[in-house]
This record gives structure tokens, sequence and C-alpha cells, in this order.
């Protein structure tokens, strides 16, 4: 904020360049973890690298990477969503609960009105945020109450179980292509999507920019009103997909699904290299550090360490996530500071 | 001293609106069920947010001096969790509660560690060791739960405390929200963290030991996160690993709602006493109006963002009046040189809020150059 005016044209390509070095750094650095993980923990335990399990985490991996790109979306502009929990909640149970009411209702269709609920979560929180100008820290913690709430009205005491719904739907969790769950597939490809937008399109940069700095953003013309409400609006109209995922993937849904998975969302955004304060961070990254963290649970399943552990470890993994960017970002600073003083202002 | 004052003048208007607030549930609380306005009621409303309460203080000097600490109930849950892990193997019950107050505090110190020592972000630090400590209370019980206390200990959570009507966890908070409020209020300490929130830099370079504090109040953050746990498990007279989760929530709720401003340098420890009381009556007010208990998040959502959105629709309405450009007009830069002093001296929140602040989110000083900027 106070070092911004001092920065020449040539630092500022010279930070363009270093971040991204840093950025791809982070990601291979976790594909790096990953192959040791994958490779110790196959090694020792030959049973982690069955076609199951490996399956099984990219399932898991499935809804947290989705919900990574949308938190991604979100956090680059200096904002966060905590409420996708709440919204996956709401999402699963109003769209499988369609099955009982609309008898043969078309699959699409659910996976529409997931879309559609998810969206208007998503616009209520960015309009309370982009209008009302208020935290969005704040704002996202009261909707987390509020869509949680509104699922504990409708749900009531019921549920949605699994075999109420049409086995064609459940099929989706199963489907294969080279025995890569379909579903996981569907996830890379939206994920490469966004981090293509978010890397290359004009109103991807500008999320960059207003979660670098606001004011500079909007002195540059940036509509950082309207940009902050479409961020909200993609986290929503991705959790609300997720959340029909959910219903395809566990089947049976009450008013506590997606409880808490907002936590387990940024801490694989933070892992993945997307800074918590804005300006910086790829959707490959929060994927990748989605990945990480099932892979980790999956291993000490695996490996017969009790799963009350997984818990402990996403935390510790975080807290050493922020400290690293921390580090690494002080270096960063004083690497640019040295290149302006060489570069002659 | 001209902010000082100024300062009390906006906060004196939101804890009238708090009093006004906690009448009209009153009333209605009065008018759905006869039962209301008992001395019995009011116990168990008191009883189910002494925990909250007693957390709400030390979160409250925290909002102000410009942080956040959202690991508190998770705290609470770990802290539980102990409690249960060294009665079960026989340890005296004095040696537990001291060892469980101390885990609370280094559970404190950690978070202070990091926030003010590497410079961390603290919404990010305590989100991490939110799930720490939920994990960690997971470690220490797994699946189980531990409920062989004995009476004379789960008594406290539910029984009077002696010569009084009020809960052990009230007086408890009563006692507490005075010396916090002295504190906070009448000595250098308050208007040290009072300055920080506004500043941390200008803090510091007045002298104020900027990370001193922040420890201190992480600290006791930890600790009586850590008492509202030992409170919280003899009260259900459970210990399990997932007791209080999402209770930083409601803490959060409530001092936000207590006029505590979430960029730091505002607040008042009135504002949280009123606060508590309207958040317990509204609750209990609704249970006996036959809520959905589990639904009652949609008030405490709904209060949060109306205690977030009225100072804002307020500082717009009164700009409004004045004839400055609304919130789309120019941003920060315009702010000092269009309202010298008037600003500062009539509606600071307003002007904290304002576009400077409003944009800016609560980890802002943290970002890499600004903080270690020399």
């Amino acid at each position: 904020m106070v070092t911004a005016p001092r920065q020449s044209p040539v630092v500022v390509s010279n930070a363009a360049r270093l971040s991204d070095i840093v950025s791809r750094t982070r990601e291979l650095g976790i594909v790096a973890v990953l192959v040791l993980l994958v490779v110790v923990t196959g090694v020792v335990q030959p049973n982690f690298l069955r076609l199951n399990n490996i399956q099984f985490v990219l399932l898991d991996t499935t809804m947290i990477a989705l919900l990574a790109l949308g938190e991604t979306v979100v956090v680059v502009s200096r904002n966060v969503d905590l409420s996708i929990g709440s919204v996956v909640g709401l999402s699963a149970f109003l769209s499988a609960n369609l099955f009982g009411h609309v008898a043969g209702i078309p699959i699409p269709l659910v996976f529409a009105a997931g879309l559609g609920i998810g969206i208007a979560c998503g616009a209520a929180n960015g309009l309370v945020v982009s209008v009302g100008r208020v935290p969005s820290l704040v704002v996202t913690l009261a909707s987390l109450y509020i869509f949680r709430g509104l699922d504990i009205l409708i749900v009531g005491g019921g549920q949605v179980v699994a075999f109420s719904l049409p086995t064609s739907f459940r099929a989706i969790g199963e489907a294969t292509v080279l025995g890569i769950p379909d579903l996981a597939i569907a996830a890379a490809i939206v994920v490469a999507a966004g981090a293509y937008f978010l890397r290359s399109f004009r109103s991807g940069r500008e999320l960059y920019a207003i979660g670098s700095n606001p004011d500079a953003a909007r002195l540059a013309g940036i509509p950082v009103a309207r940009r902050t409400f479409m961020a909200f609006v993609a986290s929503g109209a991705i959790a609300g997909v997720t959340g029909v995922i959910w219903a395809i993937r566990y089947g049976t849904i009450d008013s506590t699904a997606g409880t808490g998975i907002e936590l387990q969302v940024i801490a694989a955004v933070v892992v993945g290299g997307v800074a918590i304060f804005g300006g910086s961070g790829s959707a490959v990254g929060a994927a990748l550090g989605a990945l990480l963290l099932t892979s980790i649970a999956s291993a000490l399943q695996v490996l017969g360490i009790s799963p009350f552990w997984v818990q402990a470890i996403a935390g510790f993994l975080l807290i050493a996530a922020i400290t690293l960017d921390r580090g690494i970002s002080l270096r960063l600073t004083t690497t640019l500071r040295k290149g302006n003083y060489r570069g002659g202002a | 001293m001209a902010p000082r004052i100024a300062r009390l003048r906006p906060i004196a208007r939101w804890e009238t609106g708090l009093v006004l607030l906690a009448a009209f549930v009153l009333i209605f609380g009065t008018s759905t069920a006869p039962e209301f306005l008992t001395s019995r009621n009011f116990f168990y409303m008191s009883l189910n947010v002494g925990e909250v309460a007693i957390m709400a203080l030390p979160m409250a000097l925290i909002v102000i001096s410009g942080e956040i600490d959202l690991s508190v109930a998770s705290t609470l849950g770990m802290c539980s969790a102990l409690l249960g892990f060294l009665w079960i193997r026989g340890w005296p019950m004095p040696a537990v509660l001291v060892v469980v107050l101390a885990a609370g505090a280094m559970a404190g110190l950690f978070n202070a560690v990091l926030i003010t020592r590497f410079g961390l972000p603290s919404l990010a630090v305590t989100i991490g060791t939110l799930t720490l400590y939920r994990g960690v209370a997971l470690i220490l019980l797994g699946p189980n739960s531990v409920s062989s206390f004995p009476v004379t200990y789960t008594n406290v959570g539910i029984l009077p405390f002696p010569g009084t009507d009020m809960p052990y966890s009230i007086v408890i908070f009563v006692v507490l929200a005075i010396l916090v409020g002295i504190t906070l209020h009448v000595t250098p300490i308050g208007r040290a963290i009072f300055a920080i929130g506004l500043n941390k830099e200008a803090a510091a370079f007045s002298g104020i030991r900027v990370t001193r504090i922040k420890t201190v109040l992480y600290v006791l953050s930890g600790m009586l996160s850590a008492l509202a746990g030992i409170l919280f498990t003899f009260r259900l007279a459970t210990s399990i690993s997932n007791n209080g989760t999402g209770l930083e929530l409601d803490v959060v709720a409530v001092v936000l709602f207590a006029g505590v401003s979430i960029f730091g340098g505002t607040g008042t420890i009135v504002g949280i006493v009123l606060a508590i009381f309207t958040f317990a009556a509204m609750q209990n007010a609704l249970l006996l109006a036959n809520f959905n208990e589990r639904a009652a998040g949609i008030v405490t959502g709904s209060l949060l963002l109306a205690s977030v959105l009225v100072p804002t629709a307020v500082s717009y309405l009164s700009r409004l009046r004045r004839g400055l450009s609304g919130p789309t007009g120019l941003p920060s830069a315009e702010q000092p040189m269009t309202e010298p002093g008037a600003s500062a001296n009539e509606e600071p929140r307003a002007g904290l809020e304002s576009a400077t602040a409003r944009d800016r989110p609560v980890w802002r000083a943290n970002q890499p150059g600004t903080a270690n900027g020399g």
C-alpha cells in the first residue's frame, strides 16, 4: 500500500515473473510431496495403490477440488466465502428431494436445480458484500448460519435416503473411463477451465488486481463491485453443483450434509498456495492442495493410523503452508527491493 | 482527547439500540410464553450462553485490537477432551483443572507466536488452529466420551452459585466483565488496545508494546476458552471431542452485535453484556415459541448481518444528507480532504467503515512488505 508508487514498470514485470516462478514452484512442491507420499505408502502398504482406493481418493478430491476452485476465485479478490458448506447441504437436500416430488425428473434438471440454488445463495452473499460493502468474512459467517438454518427448517428431522434415488443417478458416481471416475474427469475439466479463466481472461486478471490492492483497482477503472459480486456467484454456483455431487456420492442426506467442509476447502486452497490476503495463487494449486489432503487422509487410513489424526494433520499443514508463504513473500519483497535499487529508479 | 469523547458518542447510540432491542425481545418473550419472565427460565437461559459469554470478553479485546480468534471453540473442545482424557487416567480433579487451564493458555500462546512473531494473518492462523485443536481433541478421545465425573463437579455446571440465582458461568462472566471493562476503559492498557486497533504502526511508534499486548490477549483468550471448556464439560457432564463445535460463530456474532467494529478500534464491554443478554433472551424466546432450536442460527446470522449493515447504512445516509457522494463516489483519498475533523468528531464509527476501511480486510496490516517495512 505504501510502496506501490515507487515501483517502476520494470519491477512490476519482475514481480510478475518472480511470483509466477514462486507459484509454479509451489505446484511442483505439492506434486513432489504427493509422489513421495504415494510411493512410500504404496511400498509400505500396497493396498493403497489398488484401483478401488485410488478411485475413492479421486472421488473425495472431486468435491473438495471443485469447491476449492470457487473459493480460489473469491480468495484471490481478497475475500473469503465461509458459507459453501451450508450451500452444499441446502443444494444436496433440495436437489435430491426433487426425485421424490417430481416422478421421472431428468437428471440434468436436477443439476440445474442445484446450480440455481447455488447461484441464488452466491448472489445473496455477493450482493451484501459488494453493495453493502461489508467484510466478506462477516457476511459469509452470517450466511453460513442462515443457509444452514434454512436447510434445517426445510429438512426438519427428515432425510433423503439412498434407495429413494434413481439408480441412474447414483450410477453417475460409479461410472468410470479407463478406471478414472467420470466425476473426477469432469471436475478436472472444470478446474482447468477455471484456472484458464483466472490466468488469461481480463475479468480473471482483474480479480487478482482487486485482491492486490482494491483502491488501486478501483482507480484503474476496474468494476470492483461487479467483479466481487460475480466471484461470489461463481463460488455459490460451484457449491450448488457440488451439493448434487454430494447427493450422488452419499445418497443419504440429512440437515447436516456438508457441515464444516468449508474448513477443508480453505485448508486445500491455502496449502495449494493461494494467498489468504488475496492477489496470488492458482486454481490448479488449490486442486492439487485438495488432492494432497485427501491422499494424506487415505494414506493414514491405509497405514492403520487412527482416522482421528487426519484433522490435526490438516490443521498442521495449513499452518505450515501459511508460515511458508510468509517466508517466501518476505524473501520475494526483499528481492524486489534489491531489484528496485539495481534498476536505479 | 477529542477522539476518545467522540468515540463514545456513536457507541452510546449503538447501545441505546441494544437496550431497545432487549426490551422488545422481553416483550415478545413474555407475550409468547408466560413462563418467560420467571427466574427459573432466566436461570436456564443464562446457563445456555455462559460459555459463549465468557469467551466473548477476550474476543472483544482481540477484535478491538484489529485481530480475530476463530479457534476459541476448538480450544474449548480440546480442553474438554483433555479434561476427560486425564480424568479417566486417574488424575485428581484439581490437578486436571490446572493442566487444562495451562493447556488453554498454551493454545493461545501458540496462536500469539504465529501471529506476532511470524507476522501471519490472524484469520488464517486461527482457521488453522481451529482445525488443529479440534484434531487434537479427536486424537485424545477418538470416538469415545467420558462422563464419569463426580457429582460435586457436575453440579458446578448446572446449579446456581451459592447465594445467587445465577449459574457459576454467569457469576464468573460478571466478575470478568467488570475486570475486563475496567482494564479496557480506564487503564493505559485499554487505551493501548484501542490504539493498536486503530493503527498498529502508529501505536508501535508511540511506544506501545504491540507484540506483548497481543500475546497477552491471545493467552487470555486461550485460558478463558479452557475455563469455558471446563464449565461446558461439567454442564453436560460429558467430555467428547466435538464439544462446542461451531461456538466460535456465536462468539463472533455476539461481539459484532455488541457494536465492536470488525476493523478494530471501537467497542465497549457494556455493549458485550447487553449483547449477551439480548442474544440469550432472543434464543430463549424463540425456543419457547416452539421455533426449531437447531435453526436458531437464522436469527444469529441475521443479527450478525444487521450489526455490520446498520452502521454502513447509517454512514451512507449521513453522507447523503451532507451532500457528499455516496459509497459509489471516490474512494479513500477524498475522505480526509472533504471532512477535515468533522468525520473524527461526529461519526468516527461511520468514518471507520467508510471508503477507506470497509474494503480493507481485517488482516490488511499483515501484507508482506507493510508489516516489516523497515
